[in-house]
């Protein structure tokens, strides 16, 4: 099947526009006869969920947790951007379409970005409406804050519980539906496929997880809003539920599943610290706008930290390397967070680290509570403070800011922030490959659609920060609710769709084969014992750097290790009841074949690209030397794959990317 | 460290539960309890034995799934966290730790640990809201304008993770702390002041259909909280229906 985008015509700025003018509606009283299944309950599926039993439709949600307000999109911390200008320091829908397209390394589509920069502003509209306590300046008006890789202040934030907040918005909009009988809730429930009739989506066999029922549950059209998938590297920021199962399985059933290998390295998370470790703990990006980032100078100095001999306060000054404000002046710390995690990494790989393991660089808030102490001592009147006081006025600045952040990286590491620097490292944090989807947001399947961090289309190669909540609220409240419209007024003359015909039974067999299977095949390693191993191979071999050869061996490696897999893995318990070794096969199954499939397309982009250093593509020459180098003549594509039955085999179809209003350019951040 | 875990273990909401011993050693003291917890599973799925179910998501002492009743306090020994924040730091070699689910009749077991918190949910969906439209046709943000301290004190309520602890805390399995927060993020803004009155009635109702229990100024669940939400939430809520019913 050729893909067909359907990019609306006309310039820029009228797409979306034009195109809302001229799609077919649903009048409102047959969007009672018409049921539409959300699948995932985070921002994205949470606001779409809510909006679509706004508009009438009978809308029934899953997730796999025991509430909506539980998803991982609560666990969100920074912010999220909008075009809103309120700061008057030059913002402008031009200006976050530019900078989402350039963050992206122009590997994302311009018509879905610039989409996406002109609905940012009436998602802070609609959650201030509806209650989200975002941060306010004294005068009672929104405030902003800044992050990594623009030069605009458009970040709106609630403490560093931004997700929270945002998700227990659009939580309190699907309770408002819950209650009108407008949305079924089905809780601790997870979506095990997706069952089409006649090409089309038409429902999914769901697995109580309680009591281990198979449900099965008809819809109209499907939406999944599962969410991404960096569970695949075992360690991650991602929740521990976290999981592709619902993308892999429509991917099975002809979505295609586009640009796999782009995941986002976070430059700032709490190193590891053993092997024990089950994930890792986001330190919020906003942290940087105060932060500053350094390594000593001189490899005793790094080395004498790393024993622990001496303290990072010992160090002197000019024998710091604040490496991020020495290689990129006009960005500093708040490069975007691929080059700041390469840079992190480039220092550590070269002998520079200061933790045990030498895979950590210091995040540092001296000067920062220096900074505000003094701006306080003289808004207090306070005359000749000493460094103590100012210390103390300081702090209490940062303690407002970022305050939370700091207990908990307290909490983790048993170290005083405000005392001595913390310690940061990159780690995979966002994936902003997905399922691929048209304008519309549907998937190459008819009636089935993905949104939220599930799909591919807004982030390109690399994500800026606080753009996923935007993306995910963007569709869900304001794009799907318009464009499924469009697919639905063909609809109306359906009626309910049965759950007795062979295409139901024959999805639910599958889904019950493979839970026997599991619970039948006694076999000697547990399911962690395979994601460790997996989530091994994906961060040597498809991590922050790859290489032709290492992908190779991946993909053998990861094909080894699955059939080992369904062999020898062992899963106690039975199948009717609570069982969360069960629910864990089923991921790490499917995860096990996207992570094949992952290396086949990192290894078709021969071509550094966002966060993604392709060894064999680097610049030789010039101010950009030792950069990553991007090959816009022969991967300016989104590589869409499509299952034919091994992973291997998967079958690459290009959507060529065309760049009308932005000029494709070098990104330089310098 | 070397440790004897007491854990409850039952196997749905219909059977008897018990407690049962089992030893973990090698515990490093940097792990996370849940981190604890994994490393005892592994044992026991290697011995062919059922892991123990409990409940846990984010890790990060956000989403509020995390409950568990430690050594007789909701969420362990240590002080503003939650489970998968508690660290291993703060027992010592040796040491015997008892686990229990969260008790309280508005929580039934579900398995193991996992208790079954939906009686929290049925209160918002009462009024837990404000109700406006979603499709995007509101007016400006900043046409609302909200003073600092208020937007700052809505959100301090507004924190609660909904984790259940302070019930679980409680001697009459009260659940106003949590209420209480969630009446009083709304009663502290501009938004949604219309229905602020059938908000608050509906919540303390549906509260009390739960079979939560009333409180009696113990303030264990203050204490218990993982996110710091103070008693002051639960005297504005009692305003707030105070006001409603006037
Ligand atoms: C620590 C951290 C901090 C972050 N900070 C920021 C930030 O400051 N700004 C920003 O813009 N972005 C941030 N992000 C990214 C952002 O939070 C996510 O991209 C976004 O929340 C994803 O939302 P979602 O709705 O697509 O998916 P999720 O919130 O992941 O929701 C997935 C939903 O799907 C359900 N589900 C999954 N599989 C199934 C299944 N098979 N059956 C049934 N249900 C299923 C789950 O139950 C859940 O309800 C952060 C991410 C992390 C991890
Ligand atoms: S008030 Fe505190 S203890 Fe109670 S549910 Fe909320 S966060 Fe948990
Ligand atoms: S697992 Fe989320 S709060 Fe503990």
């Amino acid at each position: 099947m050729a893909l067909d985008s359907k990019i609306p015509h006309g310039p820029i700025k009228d797409k979306w526009t034009d195109y809302k003018n001229h799609i077919n509606l649903v009048n409102p009283a047959n969007k009672r006869h018409i049921d539409i299944i959300v699948v995932g309950t985070g921002l994205a599926g949470g606001s779409a969920a809510a909006t679509l039993a706004e508009l009438g439709y009978n809308v029934k949600a899953f997730a796999y947790q025991d509430s909506p307000r539980r998803a991982h999109s609560i666990a969100a911390q920074g912010g999220i951007n909008a075009a809103k200008n309120y700061q008057g320091d030059g913002d402008s829908t031009y200006r976050l379409f530019y900078d989402t397209v350039k963050g992206g390394d122009y590997r994302s589509r311009e018509a879905n970005v610039y989409r996406l920069a002109e609905v940012s502003a009436n998602i802070i509209d609609q959650c201030v409406a509806q209650g989200v306590p975002f941060a306010r300046d004294y005068g009672g008006l929104l405030d902003n804050r800044s992050f990594g890789g623009v030069l605009v202040s458009r970040t709106f934030y609630a403490k560093g519980q931004t997700g929270q907040q945002l998700l227990l918005g659009a939580y309190s909009a699907m309770n408002r539906q819950i209650a009108r009988g407008k949305i079924e809730m089905f809780n601790r429930h997870e979506m095990l496929d997706v069952v089409k009739v006649d090409g089309k989506a038409r429902g999914i066999i769901a697995r109580n997880l309680i009591t281990g029922e198979i449900e099965r549950h008809s819809a109209h059209a499907v939406v999944i809003a599962s969410g991404g998938y960096g569970n695949v590297y075992f360690l991650s920021t991602n929740a521990m539920g976290s999981n592709a199962t619902a993308a892999w399985k429509i991917h099975k059933k002809g979505a295609y599943f586009a640009n796999p290998c782009y995941t986002q390295i976070h430059p700032t998370c709490i190193p590891r610290s053993g092997d024990y470790q089950s994930k890792l703990t986001l330190m919020s990006e906003s942290l940087r706008n105060d932060g500053r980032i350094w390594v000593p100078k001189n490899i005793e100095d790094a080395k004498a930290i790393q024993k622990r001999e001496i303290k990072p306060t010992d160090i002197a000054e000019e024998n710091r390397d604040y490496f991020l404000e020495r290689r990129y002046p006009a960005f500093g710390n708040l490069v975007p967070r691929d080059v700041a995690s390469r840079a992190a990494k480039e220092r550590c790989d070269a002998g520079f680290g200061v933790n045990a393991t030498g895979e950590a660089v210091f995040l540092d808030f001296a000067t920062a509570i220096t900074r505000y102490g003094k701006t306080q001592a003289k808004i207090h009147n306070i005359e000749n403070a000493s460094d103590a006081k100012i210390y103390e006025l300081g702090q209490a600045i940062v303690e407002e800011k970022y305050g939370n952040l700091f207990q908990m990286y307290e909490k983790i590491v048993d170290e005083n922030p405000y005392e001595t620097p913390m310690m940061i490292y990159p780690a995979t944090h966002y994936t902003m490959g997905g399922i691929w989807v048209d304008y519309n947001l549907m998937t190459s399947v008819d009636g089935l659609y993905c949104i939220g961090e599930a799909n591919f289309s807004e982030h390109g190669a690399n994500r800026l920060g606080a753009s996923a909540l935007m993306q995910g609220l963007a569709d869900g409240y304001f794009v799907l609710p318009y464009t499924i419209g469009d697919y639905l007024s063909n609809e109306i003359r359906t009626g309910k769709i049965p759950t007795n015909t062979p295409e139901f039974d024959e999805a639910e067999k599958e889904v019950t084969d493979r839970i026997n299977f599991f619970i039948n095949n006694n076999g000697e390693y547990s399911v962690d014992y395979y994601h460790k191993k997996l989530g091994n191979i994906m961060w040597e071999k498809c991590g922050m750097s790859r290489n032709e050869q290492g992908l190779k061996e991946a993909m053998v490696e990861i094909k080894a290790l699955r059939e080992d897999f369904w062999k020898n893995v062992k899963v106690p318990g039975s199948a009717n009841e609570m069982n969360p070794e069960l629910e864990k096969a089923g991921r790490v199954a499917d995860f096990l074949e996207l992570g094949e499939l992952f290396a086949k397309d990192a290894l078709d982009r021969n071509e550094s690209c966002g966060g993604h250093f392709r060894e064999e593509s680097v610049e030789l020459e010039g101010e950009q030397k030792g950069e990553a180098k991007r090959n816009d003549t022969d991967y300016a594509y989104v590589a869409a794959w499509e299952y034919t039955g091994e992973p291997a085999d998967a079958v690459l179809h290009k959507e060529i990317l065309e760049f009308k209003d932005i000029e494709l350019k070098q990104r330089s951040y310098k | 460290m070397n440790l004897t875990l007491k854990i409850w273990r039952q196997k749905d909401s219909k059977s008897k539960g018990q407690m049962v011993d089992y030893k973990v050693t090698d515990i490093s003291e940097h792990m996370s309890f849940l981190e604890m917890m994994d490393v005892l599973n592994e044992q026991l799925v290697n011995t062919g034995e059922e892991p123990v179910a409990f409940d846990h998501d984010c890790r990060e002492g956000i989403c509020g799934m995390c409950s568990m009743y430690i050594n007789g306090e909701a969420h362990g020994p240590d002080r503003g966290v939650t489970t998968c924040q508690l660290h291993m730091r703060m027992f010592k070699d040796g040491d015997t730790i008892t686990i229990e689910p969260f008790r309280a009749a508005a929580f039934p077991v579900i398995k193991d640990l996992v208790v079954d918190r939906t009686s929290f949910e049925r209160i918002q969906q009462a009024g837990g809201y404000i109700s406006v439209n979603t499709s995007g046709n509101t007016q400006d943000a900043n046409s609302i304008p909200i003073s600092k301290h208020a937007a700052d004190e809505a959100m301090d309520a507004a924190t609660c993770i909904g984790c259940g602890a302070c019930v679980a805390t409680c001697k009459n399995s009260s659940a106003m702390l949590f209420v209480g927060a969630k009446v009083s993020q709304y009663a502290l803004l501009p938004q949604g002041q219309i229905e602020a009155a059938d908000r608050v009635r509906n919540m303390v109702a549906q509260m009390d259909l739960e079979g939560f229990g009333n409180c009696t100024n113990t303030g264990a669940c203050e204490i218990e909280c993982p996110k710091g939400i103070s008693l002051e939430n639960i005297a504005r809520m009692n305003r707030e229906l105070m006001k409603a019913n006037l």
